[in-house]
């Protein structure tokens, strides 16, 4: 017995030793392969990549792919690329930069803008890198310059792809524009590990879609191994991979409908957004004034950055996007079926407008905007005649905790979760939100103006175009979104956006009904919102509204004649169409616009008109809220004010 | 106690070949780093710490007898696989790979700790099944190898769950697996290539086809390939001279003073130099193999063999990789290459070494 355990211990120690034997050879055997792979690189190889190491480097040149294009859902182009030359210089190489750039302007059109552009250019980069001083040559300047180049060490042409925006301000808002790559934009591709495909690409998405759909749009890079002597020329080609072009972005925006609607606004500041409620599919993205977007791409110049930058229209601000005003009346059908839903109001009940709301117990006077009040007002009527007082209650008795919960449904003081960056998320105010902001407690006054959508609560454009969509759509909510359709540059396929599912509202039918029913009478005889709809073909559900800019002392009154354009209120309208089966929500904000009914709703019916029947507005005829206003008889709303 | 007792005492478990060539190769590497920073001497003074902590933690562990060192197997088996596991659900995303983890004090890489945990529990579970070894002790202990190997390679890291495979394969190939089980599972290995293909990720699959064909990526991670094999190349026969690399010194090669040190050395010291550093990786390993032979335990057998061929496989792809033999999998060079925590690992093995050695001696006497 014991021997035979012997034995085995025996066989066990020879096993091991023998796979100690065999891992032994193998390490010997790692190490010939070493050995012999030194061996072939140092001796064999050693002048090859001597040369390469010393003399000619193996340079890798990156050859940039094309930038995706932008379409609009018809197939216009809003983005594209057109190749072009550039004037580049390398201060580095160049002696009396100066003089060289005064002996260029007799051959070339340098202007003092491209003079500034290369100055702020210098201040950002390196002296070895090859900075822009002109752009865009025309073939005879490259000509003139080609032939003088001798005399120009550290000057070169360079054909270059420029970025176009046909639709230039039109759409500068939605796509952005790109520019250069700056240290900011370096470190973040070194965080995403993507700086390798970056290499040769100068510019890349800022804002807007450019920035958004980046990755999509810029492509692949391709690269050329090119065997270089001392002197950096290129000898001969190794190795080539092609470069894969970024993919085309296909818009929901219907880029004709944008152009109506921009012009719809004329001189006015402001912000329109059009949704297709059945999917969130944006189809008309303004915001005004806008701005040129080529401007941004090769770096501002100093001067016109100023002139965007202080202008009192704030151009560069995308009002959709983070412009926050006060709500005003919008919010009412909002509130409106907040009241059905906590039971708060039924349909049938009616209250006694004096013209003015007052708090138990308080004598302070919560005005209307009517003075002498709208006298016996029910759920529909107050939509309708835009009844502050209603809402002054409604608010009161709802509390705001029921507010919030309610209107947050909807998407307010939420970011939408539109494709574009820097969006802001306005402001729904809570208990919790002013204990934080204002360390104090929320007080039942501060409930009453959050009912007519004053007070502290803002909304963005985008937001409250997001809940009338999410409302047109019987409380079924989508995200809002810009792109419908990537399509793939190689493989040419297209892939769909798909449709996000937003927060979904519970509306009973009958209050969905009412609340529509009194929406389409505001655009009817009677309603705030006459102009709007008047000799339509179809039905349109609105509302109107005001955001103040100036608050009023009590016992003041509103007199536009008297104040600064520019602290004249801003104006709203909300609306749908076809108002029994939308298929477009819009909203419009007109800044300082005064009276929502007549500046901004007829800017929306413009909208509609080209949406639903494809009419054209034609240009320079009598304002067109006027004629219409005439046409169906309806006389002028005396006071009008919602 | 005399001052040479005391110093006796200090000495008794260190074993002097193995302790001889580490210090070598830790020369090199100070020598080496010195060329690659560019003249930074605090970096080689940071590595110098990083020496002296490591050296530290060698000697306690070469000290602690065996069956403390047996102890450990399961508590550091356990607590890696608990934070391989946190990892997994709260571990740090950087560079698209989440493998650290936060404690708030400090973060760490608990794949690190693994890389003794895994060979150190197997060895471990061998020895208690010496007795009776069945087919089932090896899936056992196959499992035990995979579950850790399985959450690194989700992380993803890749070189990291191939070494620590490495590793735990020699324990079960030194313990005996068949080799018609071996001879098996190469083919499985071979048969199912093309379906582990489809489950890499991109970027790993980018790595491997780059491996073919470096000029593929040549501007991303081909770049490296590239332009070490230039510095390796350029070497020559008797290299460049000590700070004479104009690889390493015009900033053509990256990671220079972390994973590709190596070719920053090579195109230095040339060929000549090359040998004389395999002769020195060869020196601690031979040495490695002769402590493993007079093991007096299986669990010692098993660990000491494991620790040796694992160096082994690190210095051999580390190098395979910088001369474009083998893809960049971010395995430094060991005992060679800047960097804190690698030294330690690596020290903290050797101290075993030193301990299996040096304890069994007393055992005998």
């Amino acid at each position: 017995m014991n021997r035979v355990e012997l034995k085995n211990h025996q066989q066990e120690i020879f096993n091991f030793r023998l796979r100690l034997f065999i891992s032994i050879a193998f390490v010997l055997l790692l190490l010939a392969i070493l050995l012999a792979r030194f061996v072939y690189l140092q001796t064999m190889r050693h002048d090859y990549y001597q040369t390469l190491a010393e003399k000619n480097r193996i340079s890798v040149v990156p050859i940039t792919p094309n930038r995706g294009l932008i379409l609009d859902r018809n197939g216009v182009v809003l983005a594209h690329n057109f190749s072009g030359y550039t004037l580049e210089i390398t201060p580095s190489k160049v002696a009396n930069l100066q003089a060289t750039i005064n002996e260029l302007a007799t051959l070339v059109d340098i202007a003092p803008r491209d003079r500034k552009r290369f100055k702020k250019l210098m201040a950002e980069s390196h002296d070895f890198e090859t900075l822009l001083i002109r752009s865009r040559l025309s073939d005879e300047e490259v000509a003139r310059f080609a032939a003088q180049q001798y005399r120009f060490p550290g000057v070169e042409i360079k054909a270059r792809l420029f970025r176009e925006y046909p639709y230039a301000d039109k759409t500068a808002h939605l796509l952005g524009y790109i520019g250069r790559i700056n240290q900011a934009d370096v470190d973040r591709l070194e965080e995403n590990d993507r700086t390798s495909n970056y290499r040769g690409t100068d510019y890349i998405g800022k804002t807007g879609l450019e920035q958004f759909y980046e990755d999509e749009l810029h492509g692949t890079t391709g690269i050329e191994q090119v065997e270089v002597d001392s002197a950096g020329r290129a000898v001969r080609i190794l190795s080539r991979s092609a470069p894969v072009s970024g993919n085309t972005l296909v818009l929901s925006i219907d880029a004709k409908l944008q152009e109506i609607a921009e012009q719809a606004f004329g001189d006015y500041r402001g912000a329109l957004v059009a949704i297709d409620p059945a999917n969130g599919e944006v189809l008309a993205f303004v915001s005004r004034p806008g701005y040129d977007p080529s401007l941004f791409i090769d770096g501002i110049d100093e001067e016109s950055w100023k002139e965007l930058n202080d202008s009192p229209d704030h151009p560069l601000n995308n009002r959709v996007l983070r412009g926050q005003y006060p709500s005003g009346s919008t919010i009412k059908p909002f509130m409106a079926l907040a009241g059905l839903y906590y039971n708060t109001r039924s349909p049938e009940l009616s209250i006694s407008d004096p013209g003015f709301y007052t708090l138990p117990g308080n004598r302070h006077r919560y005005r209307d905007w009517k003075k002498e009040g709208h006298g016996t007002v029910n759920l529909f009527r107050s939509i309708v005649v835009s009844c502050d007082t209603y809402y002054y209650g409604l608010a009161v008795e709802l509390g705001i905790d029921n507010i919030f919960n309610y209107l947050s449904n909807f998407g307010f003081g939420k970011k939408t979760g539109i494709d574009l960056h820097g969006e802001v998320s306005g402001l729904l105010p809570s208990q919790e939100w002013k204990q934080k902001r204002y360390k104090q407690k929320w007080y039942t006054g501060d409930t009453v103006s959050v009912g007519i959508g004053q007070g502290y609560s803002l909304v963005t454009p985008l937001q409250l175009a997001h809940a009338t969509a999410t409302l047109a759509n019987g409380g079924v909510s989508h995200v809002p979104h810009l792109v419908r359709e990537v399509r793939n540059s190689s493989s040419k396929k297209p892939s769909l956006q798909e449709n996000k599912p937003g927060f979904d509202v519970k509306i009973a039918p009958e209050h969905l009904d009412l609340v529509k029913r009194a929406m389409v009478a505001v655009t009817q005889p009677g309603g705030t919102a006459v102009q709007a709809a008047a000799g339509a073909s179809y039905s349109i559900a609105g509302k109107t509204g005001t955001a103040q800019v100036i608050g009023m002392k009590q016992g003041e009154k509103y007199d536009a004649s008297k104040i600064n354009e520019r602290y004249h209120d801003h104006a709203w309208f909300m609306a749908f169409a076809p108002a029994e089966q939308p298929r477009i929500a819009v909203v419009v904000l007109a800044e300082n616009g005064g009276h929502g009914g007549s500046t901004a709703a007829p800017i929306a019916r413009k909208v509609f008109d080209y949406y639903l029947l494809g009419k054209v507005p034609q240009p320079d005829v009598v304002p067109a809220d006027k004629v219409m206003g005439a046409a169906s008889g309806v006389p002028d709303v005396g006071e009008e004010h919602d | 106690m005399t001052r040479r007792q005391l110093w006796q005492r200090f000495i008794v478990h260190l074993d002097m070949p193995l302790l001889l060539g580490l210090g070598l190769l830790m020369s090199a590497s100070l020598l080496t780093l010195y060329s690659a920073g560019n003249h930074d001497f605090e970096r080689v003074l940071a590595q110098g710490v990083n020496i002296v902590v490591a050296m530290c933690c060698l000697w306690v562990v070469a000290n602690l007898p065996l069956h403390y060192l047996m102890r450990t197997a399961v508590p550091i088996y356990v607590l890696g696989m608990l934070l391989l596991i946190g990892v997994a659900l709260f571990g740090d995303i950087s560079h698209g790979a989440r493998r650290w983890l936060n404690l708030g004090v400090a973060t760490i890489q608990p794949s690190e700790l693994m890389k003794i945990g895994v060979p150190l529990m197997m060895a471990w579970y061998f020895e208690r099944h010496e007795a009776s070894l069945t087919m089932k002790n090896y899936i056992v202990a196959t499992l035990l190898l995979l579950m850790p190997v399985a959450l690194i390679a989700r992380q993803p890291d890749l070189g990291t769950s191939l070494l620590i495979s490495a590793s735990g394969f020699y324990v079960l190939f030194l313990a005996g697996l068949s080799w018609r089980v071996i001879g098996g599972f190469a083919l499985a290995c071979i048969a199912s290539a093309p379906v582990l293909w489809t489950m890499l990720h991109d970027y790993q699959r980018h790595r491997i086809l780059m491996l073919f064909d470096p000029s593929q990526d040549a501007l991303g991670k081909g770049y490296h390939t590239i332009q070490s094999m230039i510095a390796v190349g350029s070497g020559g026969l008797f290299g460049k001279g000590y700070l004479n690399g104009t690889q390493s010194h015009l900033d053509f090669l990256p990671e220079r003073t972390t994973d590709f040190i190596f070719a920053v050395y090579s195109e230095e010291f040339g060929l000549i130099g090359n040998f004389i550093l395999l002769a020195m990786y060869f020196f601690v390993i031979a040495r490695g193999f002769v402590i493993t032979a007079n093991a007096s335990t299986y669990f010692t057998r098993l660990m000491a063999g494991s620790i040796t061929l694992t160096f082994a496989t690190y210095a051999f792809v580390n190098m395979g990789m910088v001369s474009g033999i083998l893809p960049v999998v971010g395995v430094p060079l060991p005992l060679v290459s800047y960097g804190g925590t690698s030294m330690l690992t690596l020290l903290l093995g050797f101290g075993m070494l030193m301990s299996i050695q040096t304890h069994k001696k007393l055992v005998k006497s």
